[in-house]
C-alpha cells in the first residue's frame, strides 16, 4: 500500500497572531513552525497502517526551502520519503492542484491530511484534490480501517457519526480520534537526516482567491464579575442585560 | 443570472444553519438584482420544501431519489454544480457543516469558482470587487478574502448570520440528478445519531468544562446544566486527551471552533489555545476558583469560585428563573 500524506507548515498553537504592512501580512517575526496538528495525526495514521512492512509513507509539502525543517521532522516521525512543491501556498486551489499532480504521477492507494490548516482554515484541500482525481473524498474523519481492498472510515457529522465504506484509492481528511501523534525517537531523527527529499517545481495556474487584509478580534469590554454567593445575578444578568436565555 | 443556495437536510428536516445559509443567500441576491434558487437533495416532504419561500427563496430544485438517501459527497457535488450552471449562478451559498465543508471544494473545482470557507459575514461587493470575510488563525484573526473568478462559492458558518424572514411563493421544480456511476463508490454503513444531545458546531448555548473538574465522574452536573438550558456540552483539551470526554467535544484551535450566543467556561484556565477556539462567542461566562485565570480577560461575566459550589447554585438559580419564565 502506498500512501501519501500531505503536510503543511504553520506557526506553533501557542503564537500570538499579529499584522504587519498594514494588517496585510502576517508577521512572522519570532515564530516558531510545526507540522500542522492535524497533518500530523493523518501522518500518524498513515505510519500505523504501513507498519510491519504493509507499506509506505510519502510526504508532500507545498512550501519553499524554509519548510525542510518541518518536513524532515515528519521524516523522523516515521515517513519513507517526502517531497517538496517549491512554491508558496497560494492558495487551497493552487495547492490542491499541485498535490493532484503529485498523487498521480505516483499511483498512490490513500491520501491523508488534516482536517484543515490552524493558519488559513481553508478546509479545502483535501476535497479538491479528491475532485482534480476524480476519486472519494471523505472530510473530517475520526476512524480509518483497512480491511482488504475496502476502507471503513467514521467521519463526523452534527451530533454524531456516520460509517462509510469507501474503494481505494480515496483522499480523507483526519481530526482528532484518528491517531494520537507519533513523538520522533532517536534512531528516528538521525536517519530523517539521510532519507530522500525531493524538490519538484510547481505548475502555474490562475489564482481564484487572495487574502487582501486581515483583522484580530475586536476586544471584549471589561468583565463584570458577580459574587459566587449568589449565581442568580448571574441568571438574571444574562437574562436582562445579554439577553442570551 | 442567480443566486444558489444548498440546503442542507437531517432526515427530511432542515436545521437552523440551512436558514441561515437561505437567508445570507437571499440577502447576497438581492444585492445583485437576482433571484434565489435552492436546491435539495434526499427526501424531503413537498410542505417542507415550500417553505423555504419563508426566507425569500423563489425557486426550489429538489433530486430525490433511493441511491441520494443518503450523503454521497461526489454525487451531490456533481447535482449542485450542474444546478449552478443551468440557473447560470454567480455565487453558490452553502452551510458550512461538516457535510457542506466536504462539498464546497469539489464544487469550487468542478465550477473553477474561487471559494471561501467558513465565512462570517455578507461579501463587500463595491467597485465590481468581492471581498468576504472569514475566520483564520484557527479564531486568533479574521481574513478578507478576494474571489477574482466568475462564479464564487460561499460556505458560512453555522450561527454567525441571523435567520430574516422575506416572504415569497417558491416554485418547487424536480431536478434531474446529473450524477455518474462513478460517483457512487462510497458506501454508508451506519449513522449513528444521539438524539438527546444538542449538536456542538451549531449551538447557541455551550457548557465547557476543564480540568478543574477533577475527573470525569464529576460531569454529572455539567451535563445537568446544559440540559436545563438546552445546551451542548463542551470541553477543553486537556480533558479530551485525558479521555474524560469524546474528542468531538474539544472546543479550541486544534479541536472545534464555536461561536455560540452564550459559552459558559467551567474549570478551564484560558490558554490561548483554547480562546481561540472560543473567540466568537457572543457572550463568555467564566467560573474558575483561580482569580488570575487568564480566561477571566476575555469573559463578560466572571464568578471567582469552587466549581464545586457554584454549579450546584447556578443550576438551582437556573430552575427557579425557568419556574418563573
Amino acid at each position: 500500500m502506498k500512501v501519501l500524506v500531505c503536510i503543511s507548515n504553520v506557526p506553533d498553537t501557542t503564537t500570538k497572531i499579529t499584522f504587519t504592512d498594514n494588517n496585510t501580512q502576517f508577521n512572522t517575526a519570532g515564530v516558531q513552525y510545526i507540522i500542522n496538528p492535524y497533518d500530523e495525526i493523518a501522518l500518524a495514521r498513515a505510519i500505523e497502517l504501513c507498519e510491519g512492512g504493509n507499506g509506505t509513507v510519502t510526504v508532500v509539502n507545498v512550501g519553499e526551502a524554509t519548510t525542510e525543517p518541518t518536513i524532515r521532522k515528519a521524516l523522523a516521525i516515521g515517513a519513507d520519503d517526502a517531497i517538496r512543491i517549491n512554491a508558496a501556498p497560494r492558495d487551497a486551489y493552487f495547492v490542491a492542484k499541485q498535490i493532484a499532480k503529485i498523487a498521480q504521477e505516483g499511483s498512490y492507494d490513500m491520501i491523508l491530511t488534516g482536517r484543515e490548516s490552524i493558519d488559513y482554515n481553508g478546509s479545502q484541500v483535501a476535497a479538491m484534490v479528491g475532485e482534480f482525481l476524480n476519486i472519494p473524498s471523505i472530510s473530517i474523519v475520526k476512524k480509518i480501517t483497512v480491511d482488504g481492498e475496502t476502507v471503513v472510515i467514521e467521519r463526523e457529522i452534527e451530533g454524531g457519526k456516520e460509517v462509510i465504506s469507501t474503494p481505494m484509492p480515496f483522499i480523507s481528511s483526519c481530526a482528532e480520534g484518528v491517531a494520537e501523534p507519533k513523538i520522533p525517537n532517536m534512531r528516528g531523527i538521525m536517519s530523517a537526516r539521510t532519507k530522500p527529499l525531493s524538490v519538484v517545481e510547481p505548475i502555474e495556474i490562475a489564482k481564484l482567491a487572495q487574502v487582501t487584509a486581515y483583522e484580530t478580534p475586536a476586544a471584549r469590554g471589561n468583565v463584570k464579575m458577580i459574587d459566587a454567593a449568589d449565581p442568580a445575578k448571574l441568571v438574571e444578568a444574562l437574562h436582562s442585560e445579554a439577553k442570551v436565555i | 443570472m442567480s443566486v444558489l443556495v444548498y440546503v442542507e437536510n437531517a432526515e427530511g428536516k432542515f436545521k437552523k444553519s440551512t436558514f441561515e445559509a437561505v437567508s445570507y443567500a437571499k440577502e447576497v441576491a438581492d444585492k445583485l438584482n437576482t433571484n434565489l434558487v435552492a436546491i435539495s437533495i434526499g427526501n424531503v416532504a413537498d410542505a417542507t420544501l415550500a417553505d423555504l419561500g419563508k426566507y425569500g427563496a423563489n425557486k426550489v430544485l429538489f433530486v430525490s431519489n433511493e441511491k441520494l438517501k443518503t450523503f454521497v459527497n461526489q454525487a451531490y457535488a456533481s447535482i449542485i454544480a450542474s444546478a449552478a450552471k443551468t440557473e447560470d449562478a454567480k455565487v453558490v451559498v452553502l452551510s458550512a457543516s461538516f457535510s457542506g465543508k466536504g462539498l464546497a471544494p469539489r464544487i469550487a473545482v468542478k465550477l473553477e469558482a474561487g471559494l471561501v470557507d467558513g465565512a462570517v459575514e455578507l461579501p463587500e461587493m463595491t467597485d465590481g470587487k468581492f471581498n468576504v470575510k472569514k475566520n483564520a488563525f484557527s479564531g486568533k484573526a479574521f481574513a478578507h478574502v478576494e474571489l477574482t473568478s466568475d462564479r464564487k462559492i460561499i460556505s458560512l458558518v453555522p450561527n454567525s448570520y441571523k435567520v430574516v424572514e422575506k416572504p415569497v411563493t417558491a416554485e418547487i421544480t424536480a431536478f434531474e440528478s446529473t450524477a455518474a456511476e462513478s460517483d457512487f463508490q462510497v458506501m454508508v454503513r451506519e449513522i449513528v445519531r444521539a438524539s438527546d444531545k444538542v449538536s456542538l458546531p451549531d449551538a447557541e448555548l455551550v457548557v465547557s468544562a476543564g480540568r478543574g473538574l477533577k475527573g470525569p465522574e464529576n460531569w454529572g452536573m455539567i451535563e445537568e446544566l446544559a440540559n436545563l438550558l438546552g445546551a451542548a456540552t463542551a470541553c477543553s483539551k486537556p480533558v479530551s486527551d485525558a479521555g474524560w470526554r469524546p474528542h468531538e467535544e474539544h472546543v479550541g484551535q486544534t479541536g472545534i471552533a464555536v461561536s455560540p450566543n452564550l459559552y459558559i467556561a467551567i474549570g478551564i484556565s484560558g490558554a490561548i489555545q483554547h480562546l481561540a477556539g472560543v473567540s466568537s462567542s457572543k457572550v463568555i461566562v467564566v467560573i474558575n476558583k483561580d482569580a488570575e485565570a487568564p480566561f477571566f480577560k476575555v469573559a463578560d461575566y466572571g464568578i471567582v469560585g469552587d466549581a464545586f459550589e457554584v454549579v450546584p447554585k447556578l443550576i438551582e438559580a437556573i430552575r427557579k428563573f425557568k419556574e418563573a419564565a
